[in-house]
């Protein structure tokens, strides 16, 4: 791979090609490209339509619930010591994460396409309920693929996903995760061509859902630009957030690419360490590689392949990351920090005992490394950090952990 | 080499009958084995061969040839093994070709240029790889056209006019038509379908073209090779590899007799027929 070259301007990607520098692209089978190149007209076409910008803001206002607050996280703030914190409450989202953003997007541009059918994948099942959610507000037939092992794990997720009226199939195939369910996903959608819209849950895959997730994601980064400038009168030095395909993080990222003052952190999941096979940390613990349509960091073996990603949040436990997320860390624009299962129980408490706020396993890593960026920003600096979704489908693996039984 | 191809599908031209392409997944179940099985498919009546090499995240295969990639795998294949494979069975047969049909990603890993090569060098004469369109091959076919080697693209069911102007861009061997939407071995090939899909791809491209996926049965074969210019089965005999290793039979001889019975079907589809 070459050097990577320094843009002039970080929010004009992805390129025509669907690439962020070397990252991203179209890696899919032929029966799939001309779909790939027709969703991506019809993105254009409703990107560039205010009819649909209205639509999309009227449900993200009065069915999601937005802008969800920033929150000013004061004994948060005095346990570290010295920069401001504030919380972007993401979980406060109908549905309980930040999920239900590009839901809300993606099914409104499937219906515009006249896809009758909707398939996605889910790990922790947060993304499988936002999508079932949205199905079942607009009478859509829902199909989630699910990993069998995480079926089993996320069980109340499962059932919340068939109260709304969706079918969730496990995926007994690879590890039975989260990047075989998005294989099972990929051979549905290549399989029903005709009928069915493919709604991917993160900045991942083939060109253009790294671009219009991010999009849809990034009324989060635009709201909080908007209330720190309203509450601070300027803009934060860092911005925070969770990274596993990495959309909340994007999300609250772009709206400040090119602001470079702010500083953009994401977090990783390093499992029970980066230097043990068991990690999520793409970027950390991988090199580049292809799965899923797009070439961006990947945990695989030294062939080439794909290894099994492990963290104690199924939100994270992904062995890529989003092809943005790759090509920001590559030219220095972004920094990808660590945290451990163990960081992020760790956190999960101390933001409950001093806020209030039991957050997603997922979002505690973001919480866990407030460590070093509040150090980073120094005493008198602003941080925001993405807390992405809400805690209470964790309450079984932190207890668990806990050595507890609920 | 490319020559290789052209000359096989030459020589089918010439006997006015389609050819039987048998595909087997590199190290399946064992690299002893599939070492045996390759050697055989000539014999067999495999007129060109595909080898599989394995990938951890195969998303264009259905069931059987996912499970031929794990026992592959956990047999401790690689595309080392697979380019091995090869070399060994070049040293008994210099006009099979052998078309190398995989994911992206290993390629990756090794280097377009190198592994063009290596491949090469091996005695590979093309290379299929399933989630590469042409938008993201150029480096790749730089890479096989400077030491010969085919890249062969596939066209399918949602392949219109204007798509089918940029899959035949930089292909040469033939083009392999996939007959359904959908996963390899599940859904069933229609030849009334394909037969207008594989005279409008060999008008655009001027090449042969073979059809697959959804191929399972002699009959089917044998409908198939009515239309077109070869014949590809593959799920249908990795499940024989599966089955024999479950019963505890003779892996080769079983893979090798279904391939002969499907060979048969294709060699005797055109018989009483003239030209197509």
């Amino acid at each position: 791979m070459n050097a990577p070259n320094l843009p002039n301007d970080y929010a004009a990607y992805p390129d025509a090609n669907g690439r962020f520098g070397d990252f991203g692209g179209r890696y899919v089978p032929e029966t799939l490209m001309p779909l790939v190149h027709e969703l991506e007209a019809a993105y254009r076409a409703a990107q560039a339509d205010p009819a649909f910008r209205t639509e999309l803001g009227g449900f993200l206002k009065d069915y999601v619930g937005r802008p969800s607050p920033l929150y000013f996280a004061e004994r948060l703030t005095r346990h570290y010591g010295g920069a401001k914190i504030y919380l972007k409450r993401e979980e406060l989202n109908h549905t309980g994460s930040h999920k239900i953003n590009n839901c809300m997007g993606q099914i409104l541009l499937a219906m515009r396409m006249g896809k009758t059918r909707i398939i996605a994948e889910t790990g922790a099942g947060q993304h499988g309920v936002a999508t079932a959610t949205v199905c079942a507000r607009f009478g859509l037939p829902c199909i989630v693929y699910m990993g069998a092992v995480d079926v089993e794990r996320q069980k109340p997720n499962v059932f919340r996903m068939n109260l709304l009226g969706a079918e969730v199939r496990p995926v007994t195939s690879g590890s039975a995760t989260l990047k075989d369910a998005t294989n099972e996903a990929l051979r549905d959608w290549v399989t029903n061509v005709e009928d069915t819209y493919y709604l991917i849950g993160s900045v991942v895959g083939m060109h253009p859902y790294p671009q219009m997730v991010r999009d849809f994601q990034s009324v989060i980064g635009n709201e909080v630009r908007q209330q720190i400038l309203e509450v601070e009168g300027r803009l934060p030095d860092a911005v925070v957030a969770c990274v596993g395909g990495g959309s909340n993080a994007m999300g609250i990222f772009h709206p400040f690419l090119k602001d470079e003052g702010v500083r953009l952190y994401g977090v990783e999941a390093a499992g029970e360490g980066v230097g043990t096979d068991r990690h999520a940390a793409a970027i950390n613990g991988g090199r580049p590689g292809v799965l899923h349509g797009s070439l961006s960091y990947l945990l695989q073996d030294r062939e080439g392949q794909v290894t099994e990603a492990h963290s104690i949040s199924a939100g994270l436990d992904y062995p890529g990351i989003g092809p943005e997320h790759s090509w920001l860390h590559d030219v220095g624009r972004a920094t990808y920090l660590m945290a451990t299962d163990q960081d992020s129980l760790d956190a999960f408490k101390l933001c409950a005992e001093l806020e209030g706020i039991l957050p997603a396993i997922e979002s505690a890593h973001a919480l866990a490394r407030l460590d070093q960026v509040t150090k980073d920003v120094g005493k008198d600096g602003i941080v925001v950090l993405n807390l992405s979704g809400r805690g209470d489908k964790d309450v079984a693996t932190v207890a668990a952990h806990l050595g507890m039984e609920i | 080499m490319k020559e290789r191809i052209d000359a096989r599908f030459a020589a089918l031209k010439a006997e006015g009958r389609a050819g039987f392409v048998a595909y087997v997944m590199a190290g399946d179940p064992d690299a002893a084995t599939a070492a045996k099985i390759l050697a055989g498919l000539p014999g067999a009546g495999a007129d060109l061969i595909e080898v599989g090499f394995p990938f951890s995240d195969p998303m264009a295969e259905g069931p059987p040839i996912q499970r031929a990639a794990i026992r592959a795998l956990g047999a401790g294949m690689t595309l080392q093994g697979t380019l091995d494979l090869v070399r060994g069975f070049r040293d008994g047969d210099q006009t099979t070709p052998i078309v190398l049909m995989g994911y992206v990603n290993l390629l990756v890993n090794w280097g377009y240029e190198a592994f063009a090569r290596d491949a090469a060098a091996a005695g590979v004469d093309g290379v299929i790889v399933v989630d590469l369109p042409p938008e993201e091959s150029i480096p790749l076919a730089d890479a096989l056209d400077a030491n010969g080697v085919s890249l062969i693209r596939l066209a399918t069911p949602t392949t219109d006019d204007a798509r089918l102007k940029v899959v035949i861009q930089r292909t040469s061997g033939f083009v392999y038509y996939v007959s359904v939407a959908g996963v390899t071995g599940v859904k069933e090939a229609n030849a009334a379908a394909v037969a207008p899909n594989v005279e409008r791809v060999r008008k655009a491209s001027g090449l042969p073209v073979a059809v697959g996926f959804g191929i399972k049965t002699p009959e089917r074969a044998a409908e198939i090779a009515r239309v077109a210019d070869a014949v590809v089965v593959g799920s249908a005999l990795v499940d024989e590899i599966a089955e024999a290793v479950q019963m505890n039979e003779d892996v080769t001889q079983r893979v090798l007799s279904k391939a002969d019975s499907l060979a048969k079907a294709v060699r005797s589809a055109r018989v009483g027929q003239t030209t197509v």
